[in-house]
């Protein structure tokens, strides 16, 4: 449904995505996962036509972004960040312009205008004003808006951000009910949104491709093999680090000791298993048959999030996106 | 082209739904009534001045009221066509709406010219003003309509291309004071470049005053369609789309 080949979108200065190639089949929902400034928002306005790709193709439902763009217009849905909302109109005034700008004309119009009011529980605020309504109203509106006209392809740019946590589950659940009629990328810094809701991820860090892949594949990545930190504490405050490690790697199933900090007669080993083996119990019994004390024992399993970071390279970013998700969203930056 | 009706419906109404249609037709129909008022009671009071004295000139409405009340729109039109233009695109563009417009499956151009029509329909409701003002001379004068309606096409063009180029100007901003306040100068000053003439018979002069949209205005207020005139004033209507055309492209090239 949507072919991305080498997208690449260069400002002055700044390379905002480069070489990014993906595909998306039919009826897949998708999840676009990477830091703030990572370059989802550009190239999903690239997808949109909002913005035209310096190098590259992008193929939207057959048709190419750069030579046939009302035709891709015509089978996408666009939600971007903030609700493109105006807020002097009443909603069913709005979808009613929304829906013409889209082509629907008449009967079918009013058809579609109840149902996307039904289907995005809107109809209760047909006759307010947009300007007044609570911003989950405006991102069901924003939805609604997005829908109108039956397209192929969505395009939600961070369509949770800013809702409180069960707007946020009302959401999700909308957008996976609508997966089955209409192929959906949806971009995100939040990862257990992935995980709930999309079937295949995309990660892009400073604009480039890091990582494309089912979810469940890269859970299996997180969960394949058992990794746990253990402390080891000598009993007469000495303790010689390589008798410890080669005790530890005698243990059956273990796959690699690496000794991460070694104070006064303490030391913390990070230790993996081989796939599929479970080595707590011999590991503990290991050491306390040894004579060392086992101060602790936790297992430090890769969870999506690590993964994420890893992939993405930093620390700082799931910070930023903390604050972010409490910080009011800025006005849109075209 | 229904597709820019679209535009236009939904741009009238927004001008309509927030309180700048009502304000700007507030303000004309003040200002204009002032005017229309003096011109009224001094053409009365010569009259009364010409029969005391006994002379018999013939005193003419559409040349002692009408004519210099059309000027006086044009220069009050200087003042309303920024407030018209300074929203149409800039506000969009803080607002993100601009994002929906650009990824419907409808031309730049529509847009375009959706917006210029919408704020051209607002200046003509406030000519309507005029209109109501200038029927009280029809019922107790004389006129001839014929300039008259000459002279509405000549403001409806003059204001077709300022609006036109505001609606430029507002596409190159986020904010819709700048929006306003670079069209307004804009606009002055295409209307007073024709004064170089008066003192300066250069050519950078003449082309200057060639610029002018008050020179090529007034021909329209004497009752005459010059062709000359009008095509000086549709060309500035193409122009200005165009280049709002072509800013918008630039805007997705640059963003």
């Amino acid at each position: 449904m949507i072919t991305v080949k080498n997208l690449t979108k260069r400002y002055a200065r700044t390379v905002a995505v480069d070489q990014v190639s993906f595909e998306v089949a039919k009826g897949q929902i998708v999840g676009f996962l990477g830091p703030n400034g990572a370059g989802k928002t550009t190239t999903m306005r690239m997808l949109t036509c909002f913005l035209p790709p310096s190098a590259g193709t992008a193929n939207v439902a057959g048709f190419d972004v750069l030579e046939h763009p009302l035709e891709v217009k015509k089978r996408i849905g666009y939600l971007p960040e903030t609700p493109p909302i105006y807020p002097e109109m009443e909603t069913a005034e709005y979808l009613k312009f929304v829906g013409k700008l889209k082509g629907l004309r008449g009967a079918d119009l009013q058809k579609r205008i109840d149902y996307v009011s039904e289907r995005c529980a809107i109809a209760d605020v047909k006759t307010k004003l947009l300007g007044k309504l609570s911003k989950g109203y405006r991102q069901r509106v924003g939805l609604a808006q997005a829908i109108i006209h039956n397209p192929d392809v969505l395009i939600l740019d961070e369509p949770t951000a800013g809702l409180d946590p069960k707007q946020i589950n009302e959401t999700r659940d909308l957008i996976k009910d609508l997966a089955g009629e209409h192929t959906i990328i949806l971009s995100t810094h939040i990862l257990p949104e992935v995980e709930q809701t999309c079937e295949q991820v995309i990660i892009i860090n400073k604009g480039k491709l890091v990582a494309t892949d089912s979810v469940r594949n890269l859970q299996a990545r997180a969960r394949g093999a058992e990794s746990v930190l253990v402390e080891v504490g000598g009993r007469d405050g000495s303790l010689e680090l390589p008798i410890v490690q080669h005790k530890l790697e005698q243990v059956p199933g273990i796959g690699r000791v690496l000794c991460k900090q070694q104070v006064d007669g303490r030391a913390v080993f990070e230790i993996e298993s081989q796939k599929g083996q479970m080595i707590r119990g011999d590991l503990a019994r290991a050491i306390v048959q040894s004579g060392w004390d086992l101060n602790e024992l936790r297992p430090s399993a890769m969870s999506l999030e690590e993964i994420f970071l890893q992939l993405t390279g930093s620390d700082a970013t799931v910070e930023a996106e903390n604050e972010k998700v409490e910080a009011v969203p800025e006005g849109v930056q075209p | 082209m229904r597709n820019a009706w679209i535009i236009c419906r939904k741009e009238l109404g927004s001008y309509f739904a927030s309180p700048i249609a009502y304000l700007l037709l507030t303000m004309f129909g003040l200002i204009f009534g002032y005017f229309f008022w003096t011109a009224v009671a001094v053409f009365v009071v010569e009259g009364m001045e010409m029969q005391m004295r006994g002379q018999m000139f013939p005193m003419n409405v559409n040349e002692q009221i009408i004519r210099p009340l059309f000027m006086n729109v044009s220069v009050i039109g200087l003042f309303m066509i920024p407030l018209i233009t300074m929203r149409l695109f800039a506000e969009e563009k803080r607002t993100g709406t601009i994002e929906l417009l650009a990824t419907s499956p409808i031309r730049d151009m529509e847009i375009i010219l959706g917006k210029w029509m919408a704020a051209l329909l607002l200046y003509s409701s406030l000519l309507l003003f005029t209109a109501l003002n200038f029927a009280f001379l029809f019922r107790y004068g004389n006129p001839d309509w014929k300039p008259l309606l000459v002279g509405y096409l000549g403001l409806l063009l003059q204001a077709g291309a300022l609006l036109a180029i505001g609606t430029f100007i507002s596409t190159l901003t986020r904010n819709q004071i700048i929006a306003g306040a670079a069209t307004f100068a804009v606009c002055l000053l295409l209307y007073v470049f024709g004064w170089v003439s008066s003192f300066e018979s250069a050519t950078w002069a003449r082309v200057l005053s060639y610029t002018s949209v008050s020179n090529h205005f007034e021909s329209f207020v004497r009752g005459v369609i010059d062709s000359k005139d009008a095509i000086f004033f549709v060309t500035v209507i193409f122009l200005g789309l165009f280049l709002t055309a072509r800013s918008m492209e630039s805007l997705r090239w640059r963003s």
